[in-house]
Protein backbone atom coordinates (compact mmCIF):
# COMPACT_ATOMS: atom_id res chain seq x y z
CA UNK A 1 0.00 0.00 0.00
CA UNK A 2 2.92 2.42 -0.59
CA UNK A 3 1.52 4.46 -3.51
CA UNK A 4 0.03 7.45 -3.07
CA UNK A 5 -1.70 9.93 -5.09
CA UNK A 6 1.46 12.03 -4.72
CA UNK A 7 3.81 9.28 -5.56
CA UNK A 8 1.65 9.06 -8.96
CA UNK A 9 1.89 12.70 -9.45
CA UNK A 10 5.68 12.58 -8.73
CA UNK A 11 6.07 9.76 -11.57
CA UNK A 12 4.09 11.34 -14.18
CA UNK A 13 5.65 14.73 -13.73
CA UNK A 14 9.18 13.16 -14.08
CA UNK A 15 7.80 11.19 -16.88
CA UNK A 16 6.09 13.70 -18.86
CA UNK A 17 6.66 17.28 -17.30
CA UNK A 18 4.86 19.77 -18.66
CA UNK A 19 2.14 17.59 -20.36
CA UNK A 20 0.50 16.48 -17.41
CA UNK A 21 -1.78 18.71 -15.73
CA UNK A 22 -4.43 20.06 -14.35
CA UNK A 23 -3.60 17.83 -11.19
CA UNK A 24 -6.89 17.79 -8.39
CA UNK A 25 -8.07 14.70 -5.89
CA UNK A 26 -11.77 15.16 -5.93
CA UNK A 27 -13.27 13.02 -3.10
CA UNK A 28 -9.86 11.45 -2.87
CA UNK A 29 -9.38 10.47 -6.42
CA UNK A 30 -6.50 12.13 -8.40
CA UNK A 31 -7.54 13.54 -11.59
CA UNK A 32 -5.44 14.86 -14.21
CA UNK A 33 -5.26 15.60 -17.92
CA UNK A 34 -2.73 15.12 -21.05
CA UNK A 35 -2.96 16.72 -24.45
CA UNK A 36 -4.98 14.24 -26.62
CA UNK A 37 -2.00 12.95 -28.63
CA UNK A 38 0.03 11.80 -25.39
CA UNK A 39 -3.22 9.62 -24.28
CA UNK A 40 -1.48 6.40 -25.60
CA UNK A 41 1.75 7.20 -24.27
CA UNK A 42 0.45 7.87 -20.85
CA UNK A 43 -1.53 4.83 -20.64
CA UNK A 44 1.31 2.79 -21.73
CA UNK A 45 3.44 4.31 -18.79
CA UNK A 46 0.55 4.01 -16.52
CA UNK A 47 0.69 0.73 -17.83
CA UNK A 48 4.12 -0.58 -17.87
CA UNK A 49 5.56 1.45 -15.16
CA UNK A 50 6.64 -1.24 -12.20
CA UNK A 51 5.69 1.06 -9.35
CA UNK A 52 2.44 2.53 -10.63
CA UNK A 53 1.07 -1.02 -12.53
CA UNK A 54 -2.79 0.87 -13.37
CA UNK A 55 -3.62 -2.43 -15.47
CA UNK A 56 -6.92 -2.41 -14.73
CA UNK A 57 -9.26 0.12 -17.23
CA UNK A 58 -12.45 0.49 -15.14
CA UNK A 59 -14.63 2.83 -17.07
CA UNK A 60 -13.90 4.88 -20.13
CA UNK A 61 -16.91 7.48 -21.02
CA UNK A 62 -17.22 10.97 -22.58
CA UNK A 63 -18.29 14.07 -21.60
CA UNK A 64 -19.42 17.20 -23.48
CA UNK A 65 -18.60 20.52 -22.57
CA UNK A 66 -19.88 23.06 -25.12
CA UNK A 67 -19.08 26.06 -23.70
CA UNK A 68 -15.27 25.02 -23.49
CA UNK A 69 -14.05 26.18 -27.02
CA UNK A 70 -11.56 24.05 -28.34
CA UNK A 71 -11.83 21.36 -25.63
CA UNK A 72 -15.36 20.43 -26.06
CA UNK A 73 -15.26 16.95 -25.90
CA UNK A 74 -13.31 15.08 -22.92
CA UNK A 75 -12.07 11.34 -22.31
CA UNK A 76 -12.12 10.29 -19.02
CA UNK A 77 -10.24 6.97 -18.47
CA UNK A 78 -10.90 5.26 -14.83
CA UNK A 79 -7.92 3.03 -14.28
CA UNK A 80 -7.11 0.80 -11.04
CA UNK A 81 -3.74 -0.25 -9.82
CA UNK A 82 -5.44 -3.63 -7.87
CA UNK A 83 -2.12 -4.45 -6.50
CA UNK A 84 -1.45 -1.64 -4.29
CA UNK A 85 -5.52 -0.82 -4.54
CA UNK A 86 -5.50 3.30 -5.78
CA UNK A 87 -7.56 4.22 -8.48
CA UNK A 88 -7.16 7.43 -10.78
CA UNK A 89 -8.98 9.29 -13.25
CA UNK A 90 -7.11 10.08 -16.46
CA UNK A 91 -8.82 13.05 -18.80
CA UNK A 92 -8.36 13.82 -22.49
CA UNK A 93 -9.93 16.91 -24.19
CA UNK A 94 -11.04 16.94 -27.99
CA UNK A 95 -12.63 19.68 -30.18
CA UNK A 96 -15.59 18.65 -30.93
CA UNK A 97 -15.13 19.42 -35.09
CA UNK A 98 -12.36 16.84 -34.77
CA UNK A 99 -12.99 14.23 -32.31
CA UNK A 100 -9.84 12.29 -32.58
CA UNK A 101 -8.27 9.99 -29.89
CA UNK A 102 -5.90 6.89 -30.36
CA UNK A 103 -7.36 3.68 -28.91
CA UNK A 104 -6.81 2.35 -26.31
CA UNK A 105 -7.90 -1.57 -27.73
CA UNK A 106 -4.35 -2.54 -27.68
CA UNK A 107 -3.61 -1.95 -24.23
CA UNK A 108 -7.36 -3.11 -22.81
CA UNK A 109 -9.54 -5.16 -24.57
CA UNK A 110 -12.31 -4.03 -22.68
CA UNK A 111 -11.71 -0.85 -23.96
CA UNK A 112 -13.46 -1.96 -27.30
CA UNK A 113 -16.73 -1.83 -26.36
CA UNK A 114 -16.34 0.80 -24.33
CA UNK A 115 -14.95 3.28 -27.15
CA UNK A 116 -17.58 2.05 -29.47
CA UNK A 117 -20.52 3.34 -26.82
CA UNK A 118 -18.34 6.43 -26.50
CA UNK A 119 -18.13 6.57 -30.08
CA UNK A 120 -22.23 5.98 -30.22
CA UNK A 121 -22.94 8.79 -27.78
CA UNK A 122 -20.31 11.87 -28.35
CA UNK A 123 -19.04 10.66 -31.70
CA UNK A 124 -15.50 10.31 -31.08
CA UNK A 125 -13.23 8.83 -33.02
CA UNK A 126 -10.63 6.40 -32.01
CA UNK A 127 -8.31 6.24 -34.27
CA UNK A 128 -7.18 2.43 -35.05
CA UNK A 129 -10.07 1.31 -33.60
CA UNK A 130 -10.78 -2.38 -35.22
CA UNK A 131 -14.23 -2.03 -35.43
CA UNK A 132 -15.67 1.49 -34.63
CA UNK A 133 -19.55 1.38 -35.32
CA UNK A 134 -22.40 1.92 -33.40
CA UNK A 135 -23.45 -0.50 -30.69
CA UNK A 136 -26.24 0.50 -28.33
CA UNK A 137 -28.18 2.62 -31.06
CA UNK A 138 -29.29 1.82 -34.87
CA UNK A 139 -26.23 2.08 -37.14
CA UNK A 140 -28.86 4.64 -39.35
CA UNK A 141 -28.91 7.19 -36.66
CA UNK A 142 -26.77 10.37 -38.25
CA UNK A 143 -25.88 12.24 -34.74
CA UNK A 144 -24.69 11.38 -31.44
CA UNK A 145 -27.60 11.99 -29.00
CA UNK A 146 -25.39 12.38 -25.64
CA UNK A 147 -23.89 15.89 -26.85
CA UNK A 148 -25.86 18.70 -25.09
CA UNK A 149 -26.77 20.17 -28.70
CA UNK A 150 -29.58 17.35 -28.50
CA UNK A 151 -32.22 18.59 -25.96
CA UNK A 152 -34.70 15.94 -24.13
CA UNK A 153 -38.46 16.11 -25.83
CA UNK A 154 -40.33 19.13 -23.84
CA UNK A 155 -42.23 17.41 -21.17
CA UNK A 156 -45.25 20.05 -21.02
CA UNK A 157 -45.41 19.37 -24.99
CA UNK A 158 -48.82 19.28 -25.66
CA UNK A 159 -48.70 18.07 -30.04
CA UNK A 160 -49.17 14.82 -29.97
CA UNK A 161 -51.95 12.33 -29.74
CA UNK A 162 -52.61 10.85 -26.51
CA UNK A 163 -54.56 8.12 -28.24
CA UNK A 164 -51.40 6.90 -30.45
CA UNK A 165 -48.92 8.12 -27.23
CA UNK A 166 -51.00 7.09 -24.09
CA UNK A 167 -50.27 10.21 -22.31
CA UNK B 1 -15.36 -30.66 -49.98
CA UNK B 2 -12.82 -32.66 -52.07
CA UNK B 3 -13.18 -33.55 -55.65
CA UNK B 4 -13.68 -37.34 -55.05
CA UNK B 5 -16.42 -36.93 -52.34
CA UNK B 6 -18.47 -35.35 -55.30
CA UNK B 7 -21.40 -37.05 -56.63
CA UNK B 8 -23.88 -36.56 -59.45
CA UNK B 9 -26.25 -34.98 -56.30
CA UNK B 10 -24.17 -32.12 -55.42
CA UNK B 11 -24.77 -29.02 -57.00
CA UNK B 12 -21.69 -28.09 -59.46
CA UNK B 13 -19.85 -25.05 -58.37
CA UNK B 14 -19.03 -23.24 -60.77
CA UNK B 15 -15.11 -23.58 -62.08
CA UNK B 16 -12.70 -21.78 -59.67
CA UNK B 17 -15.67 -20.97 -56.67
CA UNK B 18 -14.15 -21.45 -53.33
CA UNK B 19 -17.04 -23.40 -51.47
CA UNK B 20 -17.73 -22.25 -47.96
CA UNK B 21 -17.18 -25.39 -45.48
CA UNK B 22 -18.48 -23.58 -41.99
CA UNK B 23 -22.25 -22.66 -41.13
CA UNK B 24 -23.23 -19.43 -40.01
CA UNK B 25 -25.87 -19.76 -37.09
CA UNK B 26 -27.91 -16.98 -35.22
CA UNK B 27 -27.68 -18.01 -32.11
CA UNK B 28 -30.80 -15.62 -30.86
CA UNK B 29 -32.13 -13.26 -30.53
CA UNK B 30 -34.83 -16.00 -30.22
CA UNK B 31 -33.07 -19.13 -28.33
CA UNK B 32 -34.40 -18.79 -24.65
CA UNK B 33 -30.75 -18.55 -23.20
CA UNK B 34 -30.44 -15.28 -25.00
CA UNK B 35 -33.27 -13.42 -23.05
CA UNK B 36 -34.98 -12.58 -26.56
CA UNK B 37 -32.45 -9.72 -26.91
CA UNK B 38 -28.60 -11.17 -28.10
CA UNK B 39 -27.96 -12.07 -31.17
CA UNK B 40 -24.57 -14.54 -31.74
CA UNK B 41 -23.68 -14.93 -35.35
CA UNK B 42 -21.54 -18.33 -35.07
CA UNK B 43 -19.79 -19.49 -37.55
CA UNK B 44 -19.52 -23.65 -37.12
CA UNK B 45 -17.71 -26.13 -38.47
CA UNK B 46 -19.60 -28.72 -37.70
CA UNK B 47 -20.28 -28.50 -34.03
CA UNK B 48 -17.49 -26.68 -33.55
CA UNK B 49 -17.67 -22.94 -32.91
CA UNK B 50 -15.26 -21.11 -35.38
CA UNK B 51 -15.68 -17.70 -34.86
CA UNK B 52 -18.57 -15.72 -32.52
CA UNK B 53 -19.75 -12.06 -33.02
CA UNK B 54 -22.25 -11.01 -30.39
CA UNK B 55 -24.06 -8.24 -30.41
CA UNK B 56 -26.24 -6.91 -27.10
CA UNK B 57 -29.92 -5.73 -29.09
CA UNK B 58 -32.06 -3.06 -29.08
CA UNK B 59 -33.10 -2.21 -26.02
CA UNK B 60 -31.02 0.82 -25.25
CA UNK B 61 -33.41 3.23 -23.60
CA UNK B 62 -31.07 6.61 -23.10
CA UNK B 63 -30.98 6.44 -19.40
CA UNK B 64 -28.34 8.71 -19.35
CA UNK B 65 -29.59 10.88 -21.11
CA UNK B 66 -32.75 10.82 -19.51
CA UNK B 67 -30.82 10.93 -16.05
CA UNK B 68 -29.29 14.55 -17.43
CA UNK B 69 -32.56 15.91 -16.92
CA UNK B 70 -34.01 14.44 -13.62
CA UNK B 71 -33.43 15.42 -9.93
CA UNK B 72 -30.99 12.84 -8.22
CA UNK B 73 -34.66 10.92 -6.48
CA UNK B 74 -36.09 9.95 -9.71
CA UNK B 75 -32.91 8.66 -11.21
CA UNK B 76 -33.15 5.98 -8.93
CA UNK B 77 -36.05 3.85 -10.64
CA UNK B 78 -33.45 4.11 -13.68
CA UNK B 79 -31.10 2.04 -11.71
CA UNK B 80 -33.54 -0.45 -10.81
CA UNK B 81 -33.68 -1.53 -14.35
CA UNK B 82 -30.03 -1.64 -14.89
CA UNK B 83 -29.10 -5.09 -13.15
CA UNK B 84 -33.19 -5.81 -12.29
CA UNK B 85 -32.19 -9.07 -10.99
CA UNK B 86 -30.89 -7.42 -8.11
CA UNK B 87 -32.26 -4.17 -8.17
CA UNK B 88 -31.61 -2.76 -4.09
CA UNK B 89 -28.08 -3.04 -4.42
CA UNK B 90 -28.29 -0.58 -7.77
CA UNK B 91 -30.71 1.92 -5.75
CA UNK B 92 -28.21 1.76 -2.97
CA UNK B 93 -24.99 2.26 -4.96
CA UNK B 94 -26.72 5.65 -6.51
CA UNK B 95 -28.30 6.46 -2.92
CA UNK B 96 -24.33 6.26 -1.76
CA UNK B 97 -23.05 8.29 -4.34
CA UNK B 98 -25.16 10.94 -4.26
CA UNK B 99 -24.23 10.77 -0.35
CA UNK B 100 -20.32 10.52 -1.21
CA UNK B 101 -21.08 13.68 -3.57
CA UNK B 102 -23.01 15.39 -1.14
CA UNK B 103 -21.43 14.93 2.00
CA UNK B 104 -23.69 13.22 4.07
CA UNK B 105 -22.81 11.12 6.96
CA UNK B 106 -24.62 7.53 7.54
CA UNK B 107 -25.32 6.50 10.63
CA UNK B 108 -24.44 2.96 11.14
CA UNK B 109 -27.56 1.10 11.70
CA UNK B 110 -28.50 2.06 8.57
CA UNK B 111 -25.53 0.92 7.04
CA UNK B 112 -26.13 -2.54 8.41
CA UNK B 113 -29.66 -2.67 7.23
CA UNK B 114 -28.34 -1.60 3.50
CA UNK B 115 -26.22 -4.55 3.60
CA UNK B 116 -28.67 -7.24 4.95
CA UNK B 117 -30.90 -5.97 2.08
CA UNK B 118 -27.88 -6.06 -0.46
CA UNK B 119 -26.73 -9.31 0.59
CA UNK B 120 -30.20 -10.73 0.01
CA UNK B 121 -30.25 -9.31 -3.54
CA UNK B 122 -27.04 -10.99 -4.39
CA UNK B 123 -28.51 -14.22 -3.18
CA UNK B 124 -31.21 -13.89 -5.38
CA UNK B 125 -29.12 -12.87 -8.37
CA UNK B 126 -27.22 -15.85 -7.77
CA UNK B 127 -29.63 -18.24 -6.87
CA UNK B 128 -31.58 -17.06 -10.00
CA UNK B 129 -27.89 -17.42 -12.27
CA UNK B 130 -26.95 -20.45 -11.19
CA UNK B 131 -30.26 -22.68 -11.12
CA UNK B 132 -30.30 -20.96 -15.18
CA UNK B 133 -27.09 -22.36 -15.83
CA UNK B 134 -28.61 -25.94 -14.35
CA UNK B 135 -31.70 -24.87 -16.60
CA UNK B 136 -29.22 -24.63 -19.63
CA UNK B 137 -27.64 -27.53 -18.98
CA UNK B 138 -31.06 -29.59 -18.78
CA UNK B 139 -31.60 -29.41 -15.63
CA UNK B 140 -35.08 -27.95 -14.58
CA UNK B 141 -35.63 -29.22 -11.19
CA UNK B 142 -33.01 -26.59 -9.33
CA UNK B 143 -35.03 -24.04 -10.77
CA UNK B 144 -38.09 -24.61 -9.90
CA UNK B 145 -37.29 -25.71 -6.28
CA UNK B 146 -35.30 -22.28 -5.81
CA UNK B 147 -37.45 -20.05 -7.40
CA UNK B 148 -39.81 -20.68 -3.96
CA UNK B 149 -37.00 -19.24 -2.19
CA UNK B 150 -36.74 -16.14 -4.17
CA UNK B 151 -40.17 -14.97 -3.53
CA UNK B 152 -39.33 -15.17 0.02
CA UNK B 153 -36.93 -12.41 -0.55
CA UNK B 154 -38.87 -10.35 -2.59
CA UNK B 155 -41.62 -10.36 -0.09
CA UNK B 156 -39.03 -9.17 2.25
CA UNK B 157 -38.51 -6.24 -0.04
CA UNK B 158 -42.16 -6.09 -0.48
CA UNK B 159 -42.35 -5.38 3.03
CA UNK B 160 -39.53 -2.50 2.97
CA UNK B 161 -40.62 -1.10 -0.12
CA UNK B 162 -44.01 -2.04 -1.56
CA UNK B 163 -42.81 -3.50 -4.36
CA UNK B 164 -40.84 -6.49 -5.75
CA UNK B 165 -38.53 -6.89 -8.83
CA UNK B 166 -37.95 -2.99 -9.43
CA UNK B 167 -37.94 -1.69 -5.93
CA UNK B 168 -37.21 1.89 -6.51
CA UNK B 169 -35.85 1.57 -2.71
CA UNK B 170 -35.09 3.85 0.27
CA UNK B 171 -33.52 7.54 -0.17
CA UNK B 172 -30.56 9.39 0.35
CA UNK B 173 -29.47 9.21 3.98
CA UNK B 174 -31.50 6.02 4.40
CA UNK B 175 -34.76 3.97 4.18
CA UNK B 176 -37.82 5.17 3.68
CA UNK B 177 -39.78 3.76 7.12
CA UNK B 178 -37.98 1.55 9.70
CA UNK B 179 -38.71 -1.96 9.08
CA UNK B 180 -41.53 -3.49 10.83
CA UNK B 181 -41.69 -7.27 12.60
CA UNK B 182 -42.90 -8.64 9.21
CA UNK B 183 -39.53 -7.56 8.05
CA UNK B 184 -37.85 -9.65 11.11
CA UNK B 185 -40.27 -12.23 10.78
CA UNK B 186 -39.54 -13.24 6.97
CA UNK B 187 -35.64 -12.42 7.89
CA UNK B 188 -36.04 -14.87 10.11
CA UNK B 189 -37.68 -17.61 8.43
CA UNK B 190 -35.32 -17.34 5.16
CA UNK B 191 -32.44 -17.35 7.75
CA UNK B 192 -33.96 -20.86 8.65
CA UNK B 193 -34.43 -22.49 5.62
CA UNK B 194 -32.60 -21.39 3.19
CA UNK B 195 -28.97 -23.11 3.90
CA UNK B 196 -30.83 -26.43 3.85
CA UNK B 197 -32.31 -25.54 0.00
CA UNK B 198 -28.94 -24.15 -0.71
CA UNK B 199 -27.40 -27.70 0.82
CA UNK B 200 -29.88 -29.50 -1.57
CA UNK B 201 -29.38 -27.29 -4.28
CA UNK B 202 -25.77 -28.23 -4.54
CA UNK B 203 -26.54 -31.68 -4.06
CA UNK B 204 -28.21 -31.49 -6.87
CA UNK B 205 -25.25 -30.14 -8.78
CA UNK B 206 -22.06 -29.89 -7.48
CA UNK B 207 -20.72 -33.86 -7.72
CA UNK B 208 -23.62 -34.28 -10.56
CA UNK B 209 -21.48 -36.08 -13.05
CA UNK B 210 -23.51 -35.12 -16.24
CA UNK B 211 -23.21 -31.30 -14.82
CA UNK B 212 -19.66 -31.64 -14.60
CA UNK B 213 -19.01 -32.66 -18.10
CA UNK B 214 -20.86 -29.98 -19.33
CA UNK B 215 -19.27 -27.00 -17.48
CA UNK B 216 -15.95 -28.15 -16.57
CA UNK B 217 -13.82 -26.75 -18.98
CA UNK B 218 -15.77 -25.10 -20.93
CA UNK B 219 -16.13 -21.20 -21.59
CA UNK B 220 -12.51 -20.58 -19.06
CA UNK B 221 -10.50 -17.85 -19.24
CA UNK B 222 -7.01 -16.88 -17.37
CA UNK B 223 -6.52 -14.41 -14.87
CA UNK B 224 -4.66 -12.15 -17.12
CA UNK B 225 -7.11 -12.22 -19.45
CA UNK B 226 -10.11 -11.66 -17.29
CA UNK B 227 -8.32 -8.85 -15.94
CA UNK B 228 -7.77 -6.95 -19.39
CA UNK B 229 -11.12 -7.84 -20.68
CA UNK B 230 -12.20 -5.79 -17.73
CA UNK B 231 -13.83 -8.89 -16.02
CA UNK B 232 -15.15 -8.16 -12.23
CA UNK B 233 -17.71 -10.16 -9.56
CA UNK B 234 -17.63 -13.19 -9.70
CA UNK B 235 -16.62 -14.06 -13.38
CA UNK B 236 -13.24 -12.42 -12.26
CA UNK B 237 -13.23 -14.21 -8.78
CA UNK B 238 -13.54 -17.65 -10.96
CA UNK B 239 -10.38 -16.74 -12.83
CA UNK B 240 -8.34 -16.73 -9.37
CA UNK B 241 -8.27 -12.59 -8.94
CA UNK B 242 -9.78 -11.94 -5.72
CA UNK B 243 -10.44 -8.18 -6.32
CA UNK B 244 -14.10 -7.56 -4.39
CA UNK B 245 -15.08 -3.78 -4.13
CA UNK B 246 -16.78 -4.83 -0.55
CA UNK B 247 -13.32 -5.48 0.52
CA UNK B 248 -11.18 -3.53 -2.12
CA UNK B 249 -13.17 -0.09 -1.70
CA UNK B 250 -15.29 -0.88 1.47
CA UNK B 251 -18.76 1.08 1.21
CA UNK B 252 -21.93 0.99 3.77
CA UNK B 253 -19.03 -0.40 6.75
CA UNK B 254 -18.13 -3.57 5.33
CA UNK B 255 -15.29 -3.06 6.54
CA UNK B 256 -17.04 -4.29 9.90
CA UNK B 257 -17.77 -7.62 8.70
CA UNK B 258 -16.01 -10.47 8.35
CA UNK B 259 -16.36 -12.78 5.25
CA UNK B 260 -14.29 -14.90 2.79
CA UNK B 261 -14.07 -13.87 -1.01
CA UNK B 262 -14.08 -17.46 -2.55
CA UNK B 263 -11.97 -17.96 -5.69
CA UNK B 264 -11.91 -20.22 -8.47
CA UNK B 265 -8.91 -21.49 -10.61
CA UNK B 266 -9.31 -22.16 -13.88
CA UNK B 267 -12.42 -19.18 -14.97
CA UNK B 268 -14.95 -22.35 -16.19
CA UNK B 269 -18.38 -22.28 -15.85
CA UNK B 270 -18.28 -25.17 -13.20
CA UNK B 271 -15.78 -22.31 -11.34
CA UNK B 272 -17.75 -19.68 -12.06
CA UNK B 273 -21.49 -21.95 -11.11
CA UNK B 274 -19.28 -22.35 -7.60
CA UNK B 275 -18.18 -18.87 -6.64
CA UNK B 276 -21.38 -18.39 -6.99
CA UNK B 277 -23.06 -20.48 -4.61
CA UNK B 278 -20.03 -20.17 -1.85
CA UNK B 279 -21.11 -16.45 -2.34
CA UNK B 280 -24.46 -16.69 -1.05
CA UNK B 281 -23.18 -18.89 2.02
CA UNK B 282 -20.70 -15.74 2.68
CA UNK B 283 -23.90 -13.53 2.03
CA UNK B 284 -25.68 -15.68 4.73
CA UNK B 285 -22.87 -15.41 7.12
CA UNK B 286 -23.06 -11.43 6.56
CA UNK B 287 -26.59 -11.14 7.00
CA UNK B 288 -26.14 -13.02 10.58
CA UNK B 289 -23.59 -10.77 11.40
CA UNK B 290 -25.40 -7.75 10.50
CA UNK B 291 -28.49 -8.54 12.18
CA UNK B 292 -26.51 -9.50 15.22
CA UNK B 293 -25.34 -6.37 15.03
CA UNK B 294 -28.28 -4.37 14.73
CA UNK B 295 -29.81 -6.31 17.66
CA UNK B 296 -26.73 -4.48 19.94
CA UNK B 297 -28.12 -1.30 19.27
CA UNK B 298 -30.03 0.20 22.34
CA UNK B 299 -32.34 3.06 23.25
CA UNK B 300 -32.93 5.58 20.75
CA UNK B 301 -29.96 4.44 18.64
CA UNK B 302 -32.13 0.95 17.69
CA UNK B 303 -34.85 3.19 16.09
CA UNK B 304 -32.47 5.07 13.17
CA UNK B 305 -33.39 4.28 9.75
CA UNK B 306 -32.28 7.56 7.92
CA UNK B 307 -29.83 9.97 8.42
CA UNK B 308 -30.43 13.41 9.91
CA UNK B 309 -30.07 14.96 6.48
CA UNK B 310 -33.23 17.28 5.81
CA UNK B 311 -32.05 18.67 2.74
CA UNK B 312 -32.07 15.47 0.65
CA UNK B 313 -33.77 13.42 3.01
CA UNK B 314 -37.73 13.33 2.08
CA UNK B 315 -39.56 14.42 5.72
CA UNK B 316 -41.90 11.89 6.85
CA UNK B 317 -45.63 11.78 5.19
CA UNK B 318 -47.44 13.08 8.34
CA UNK B 319 -45.25 16.47 8.69
CA UNK B 320 -45.70 17.28 5.67
CA UNK B 321 -49.15 17.68 6.06
CA UNK B 322 -49.00 19.41 9.62
CA UNK B 323 -45.80 21.15 9.60
CA UNK B 324 -44.85 24.22 7.18
CA UNK B 325 -40.95 23.25 7.50
CA UNK B 326 -41.44 19.70 6.45
CA UNK B 327 -43.78 21.16 3.33
CA UNK B 328 -41.43 23.17 1.84
CA UNK B 329 -38.59 20.53 1.81
CA UNK B 330 -40.38 17.95 0.56
CA UNK B 331 -41.50 20.27 -1.83
CA UNK B 332 -38.06 21.59 -2.48
CA UNK B 333 -36.20 18.00 -2.52
CA UNK B 334 -39.36 16.31 -4.76
CA UNK B 335 -38.48 19.85 -7.69
CA UNK B 336 -35.15 19.42 -7.05
CA UNK B 337 -34.77 22.40 -5.77
CA UNK B 338 -32.41 22.01 -2.73
CA UNK B 339 -28.42 22.82 -3.01
CA UNK B 340 -26.29 20.43 -4.97
CA UNK B 341 -23.01 20.29 -4.50
CA UNK B 342 -20.85 20.77 -8.03
CA UNK B 343 -18.28 18.04 -8.19
CA UNK B 344 -17.05 15.20 -9.92
CA UNK B 345 -17.10 11.66 -8.16
CA UNK B 346 -16.70 7.87 -8.69
CA UNK B 347 -18.52 5.68 -6.93
CA UNK B 348 -18.70 1.79 -7.23
CA UNK B 349 -20.12 -1.07 -5.41
CA UNK B 350 -20.13 -4.49 -5.88
CA UNK B 351 -23.08 -5.91 -7.54
CA UNK B 352 -24.69 -9.24 -7.96
CA UNK B 353 -22.57 -9.23 -11.54
CA UNK B 354 -19.51 -7.12 -10.50
CA UNK B 355 -18.38 -3.70 -10.15
CA UNK B 356 -21.26 -1.62 -10.47
CA UNK B 357 -19.93 2.30 -10.99
CA UNK B 358 -21.32 5.70 -11.20
CA UNK B 359 -19.60 7.98 -12.68
CA UNK B 360 -21.47 11.49 -11.86
CA UNK B 361 -20.47 14.54 -12.57
CA UNK B 362 -22.52 17.82 -10.99
CA UNK B 363 -22.41 21.39 -11.93
CA UNK B 364 -24.86 22.26 -9.14
CA UNK B 365 -27.87 22.73 -10.59
CA UNK B 366 -31.44 20.27 -10.17
CA UNK B 367 -29.93 17.38 -12.46
CA UNK B 368 -26.67 15.70 -12.98
CA UNK B 369 -24.31 17.36 -15.58
CA UNK B 370 -23.33 13.96 -16.82
CA UNK B 371 -24.15 10.64 -15.17
CA UNK B 372 -22.39 7.52 -16.36
CA UNK B 373 -23.54 3.83 -15.11
CA UNK B 374 -20.22 1.09 -15.44
CA UNK B 375 -22.26 -1.90 -16.35
CA UNK B 376 -20.10 -5.01 -15.17
CA UNK B 377 -21.95 -7.59 -17.54
CA UNK B 378 -21.46 -4.84 -20.64
CA UNK B 379 -17.78 -4.83 -20.26
CA UNK B 380 -17.19 -8.36 -19.79
CA UNK B 381 -19.68 -9.64 -22.52
CA UNK B 382 -16.83 -8.25 -24.73
CA UNK B 383 -15.22 -11.66 -24.07
CA UNK B 384 -17.71 -13.97 -25.16
CA UNK B 385 -16.38 -14.96 -28.79
CA UNK B 386 -12.80 -15.43 -27.05
CA UNK B 387 -14.77 -18.19 -24.57
CA UNK B 388 -16.47 -19.71 -27.22
CA UNK B 389 -14.09 -19.51 -29.47
CA UNK B 390 -13.22 -24.07 -30.10
CA UNK B 391 -16.12 -24.95 -28.23
CA UNK B 392 -19.30 -26.75 -28.60
CA UNK B 393 -22.37 -25.61 -30.14
CA UNK B 394 -23.92 -26.30 -27.01
CA UNK B 395 -21.27 -25.26 -24.58
CA UNK B 396 -21.67 -21.48 -26.30
CA UNK B 397 -25.38 -21.57 -24.44
CA UNK B 398 -23.94 -22.66 -21.14
CA UNK B 399 -20.98 -20.43 -21.18
CA UNK B 400 -23.45 -17.50 -21.88
CA UNK B 401 -26.12 -18.53 -19.40
CA UNK B 402 -22.98 -18.32 -16.84
CA UNK B 403 -21.39 -14.93 -17.23
CA UNK B 404 -24.71 -13.56 -15.59
CA UNK B 405 -25.41 -11.44 -18.78
CA UNK B 406 -28.31 -9.17 -17.69
CA UNK B 407 -30.21 -7.83 -21.09
CA UNK B 408 -31.26 -4.84 -19.23
CA UNK B 409 -28.43 -3.16 -17.92
CA UNK B 410 -26.13 -4.08 -20.80
CA UNK B 411 -28.29 -1.67 -22.95
CA UNK B 412 -28.92 0.94 -20.35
Amino acid sequence: MGLTNETIKERLVQKFGENVSNFETPYGMLTFEAPVQENLKVLQFLFDDQELRFQFLTDLTAVHYPNQPGREIAVVYHLHNLIDNIRIRFKVFTTVEKPDVFTATKLFSSANWMERETFDFYGVNFVGHPNLKRILNVDEMDYFPLRKEYPLEDQTRIDKDDEMFGR
Amino acid sequence: MNEHQMNEHHIKLPEGSIEKTTTTLNLGPTHPATHGVFQNILELDGERIVSAEQTVGYIHRAFEKIAERRPLYQITPLTDRLNYCSAPINNMGWHMTCEKLLGVNIPKRVDYLRIIIMELSRISDHLICNSVVGVDSGAYTGFLYVMQYRELIYEIYEEICGSRLTTNMGRIGGFERNFNSAVWEKLDKFLAEYPAVLTEFQNLFNRNRIFMERTMGTGGISAERALNYGFTGPNLRAAGVDYDVRVHSPYSSYEDFDFKVPVGRTGDNYDRFMVRNEEMWQSIDIINQAYKKIQEFKGAEAEVYHADAPEYYLPAKEDVYTKMEALIWHFKIVMGETEMTPGEVYHSVEGANGELGFYLISDGGRAPYRLHFRRPCFIYYQAYSELTKGSMLSDAVITMSSLNLIAGEMDA
